[in-house]
């Protein structure tokens, strides 16, 4: 879609000719011409330009939605899928041992990369899988005696969720409130704690706007309180150390497609000394310790194992590189454009995922412009509708700057190139935005955009 | 096996770099290049042989998942990133660092189509 008419017409002419490939210069490069109007040229040709559409993407930075697999993880796969691909619960013959073997070892990586003993990690289908089981599971099994918990505002959809269908059942739920930095107040979080509750369930890192909870502080509370801490730690799990018995973590959720592990598969963290209960959700064959029945998935558990093994070797390395980027990012980015507010305490942080509000501009125009990167104005799961997002509407955003947020998500594979362009492409597109906007003519004369008063309709 | 040599180490370190130009995926490709890079200069100063021993399997291991995948993912076809015309830069130094290493197959979808510059 960036193309010239010239370059179709120079392909079609190579094409057309079916030389030899080595009469190109460098092993077929084919220049590429890039036009920033792509409705002006005419597709004459709909193949060359469907051909060039396969091939040139954007850019890559979304990666707090989901992540490429690394090439190490497709390696330790690929022998699952294609040889070694007996079921690991069938005990009779050797392509049920050579599985459950293979199972095992991903289970001893998985525990190895936050501390716990491989018998406690249960492997689901996702992060939501385990959210559930850790929300709803364990709040139904000690429904008996205790029908309260406690959640934050800022949480993701599927344990804001679960919480809900669990208020339907007959349990009550705090909604704890965050401050605008969007930590929680530990001090609201003690009072919140009644004789009856169950569980508190805080997300390590947040993936719309990248804030580290103090999780040590939590489960330190929690545990003196002697109720369960869970913590969805999808987006945490890798980047960050975490250790399940230093932070004193009951219920962990871990996602595999956010440590550049394979889609469709995650894993659950419970507790056993001192033993945390939970009610299975799935019923089946008893597979998973009879917390979570059904065939375990060896190829997409044995890339989360080799996914695990991999960002505990890389962790260091890649915190290291993302920081610099996000610097990079950040300070270009800020030095560049006036009225940009980065969303979320800036101290207690993740550098790999940045959430920037552009004043005076729309958060969609913005997207759209900036359609040669890939980047998203708030989590995936929320992006269909219309409405700003509920975190940055929790974390106290004004509705005209929760609008114009995009988040900028940036991993192992993220190059400066990618960095600089982006920077780039979104100064140039906030400045022709901005220079669109009548609020910003206004804000430019001193107006106070706060003191008008827009008549009503 | 004799203990590596630094001639054995710069061998695995340039076979390495090798390889790893033909990636077809542009993140794959400099991510491998710039990891071996750093990794390699991390550990220089290394003087116990059973831990070179241990790096260079290491190494030689990786040097194995590099080839493996880069057979496999030929067959896929190479994406490419949006190129930078309006950037300006020198082209030659900068051109290069996205063109994978030439390779004496002739390939259906050949990894020279991902990310290039005019």
């Amino acid at each position: 879609m960036l193309l010239r008419t010239a370059w179709r017409r120079a392909a079609a002419a190579v094409r057309a000719a079916p030389g030899p490939r080595s009469e190109a210069p460098a092993r077929g490069l084919r220049l590429r011409v890039v036009d920033n109007a792509p409705q002006s040229a005419v597709p004459s040709d709909t193949a060359t330009a469907l051909e060039v559409e396969s091939v040139l993407r954007p850019l890559y930075m979304d990666v707090q939605a989901t992540t490429p697999l690394d090439p190490r993880v497709l390696d330790a796969m690929l022998p699952y899928l294609v040889n070694y691909y007996g079921n690991p619960h069938s005990r009779t013959h050797a392509y049920g041992w050579e599985s459950e073997a293979a199972m095992e070892r991903a289970r001893q990586q998985v525990a190895s990369l936050i501390g716990a003993d491989p018998r406690e990690i249960i492997f689901t289908s996702g992060a939501t899988e385990s959210n559930n089981i850790a929300v709803k599971g364990v709040a139904r099994f000690y429904r008996s005696r205790k029908k309260h918990l406690i959640t934050t505002q800022t949480e993701h959809k599927c344990v804001l969720d679960s919480c809900r269908s669990l208020e339907a059942e007959g349990f009550q739920v705090t909604y704890l409130p965050v401050k605008k930095s969007g930590i929680i107040d530990l001090k609201e979080l003690e009072a919140a704690i009644q004789p009856d509750t169950s569980l508190v369930s805080v997300m390590t890192v947040n993936n719309e706007i990248g804030v580290k909870q103090p999780i040590a502080e939590i489960g330190q509370i929690c545990s003196s309180r002697r109720v369960y801490f869970h913590t969805d730690a999808a987006q945490a799990v890798g980047k960050i150390p975490l250790d399940v018995n230093d932070m004193k973590i009951d219920l962990m959720s871990i996602s595999g497609h956010k440590i550049y592990g394979p889609k469709g598969v995650g894993a659950i963290y419970i507790r056993r000394r001192p033993r945390v209960r939970v009610e299975a959700l799935q019923s089946g064959g008893g597979q998973e310790r009879g917390m979570r029945s059904g065939t375990v998935p060896t190829p997409l558990v044995v890339g989360l194992g080799a996914a695990c093994e991999v960002a505990q070797q890389e962790m260091e390395y890649d915190h290291k590189w993302i920081s610099k980027l996000a610097e990079r990012l950040t300070k270009k980015i800020m030095n560049s454009l006036p009225d940009v507010v980065m969303n979320g305490d800036p101290e207690h942080h993740y550098p790999g995922c940045i959430n920037l509000s552009f004043a005076y501009v729309e958060g969609e125009s913005l997207l759209m412009a900036l359609k040669d990167v890939a980047l998203s104005s708030g989590s995936a799961c929320t992006s269909a509708s219309l409405e700003p997002s509920y975190v940055l509407r929790a974390i106290g955003t004004d509705e005209d700057l929760a609008h114009s947020s995009i988040r900028f998500g940036i991993g192992r594979f993220t190059t400066e190139e990618e960095v600089d362009y982006t920077v780039e492409k979104c100064i140039h597109h906030v400045k022709r935005l901005r220079e669109m906007s009548p609020l910003w003519e206004m804000v430019q004369d001193g107006i106070d955009l706060k003191s008008i008063k827009w008549t009503q309709h | 096996m004799a203990a590596s040599s630094r001639a054995q180490v710069l061998d695995l370190y340039r076979a390495m770099l090798r390889e790893s130009k033909h990636f077809s995926a542009y993140n794959y490709r400099t991510y491998a290049v710039r990891r071996i890079r750093d990794a390699f200069r991390e550990n220089k100063n290394v003087k116990d042989p059973v831990e070179i021993q241990t790096l260079v399997n290491k190494a030689k291991r990786d040097l194995e998942i590099i080839r493996r995948q880069v057979m496999s993912l030929k067959s896929t076809p190479a994406v490419g990133m949006v190129s930078r015309t309006h950037i300006p830069r020198t082209g030659a130094a900068l051109r290069n660092l996205y063109l994978p290493g030439s390779s004496s197959q002739s390939l259906p979808y050949s990894s020279s189509s991902s990310s290039e510059m005019t």
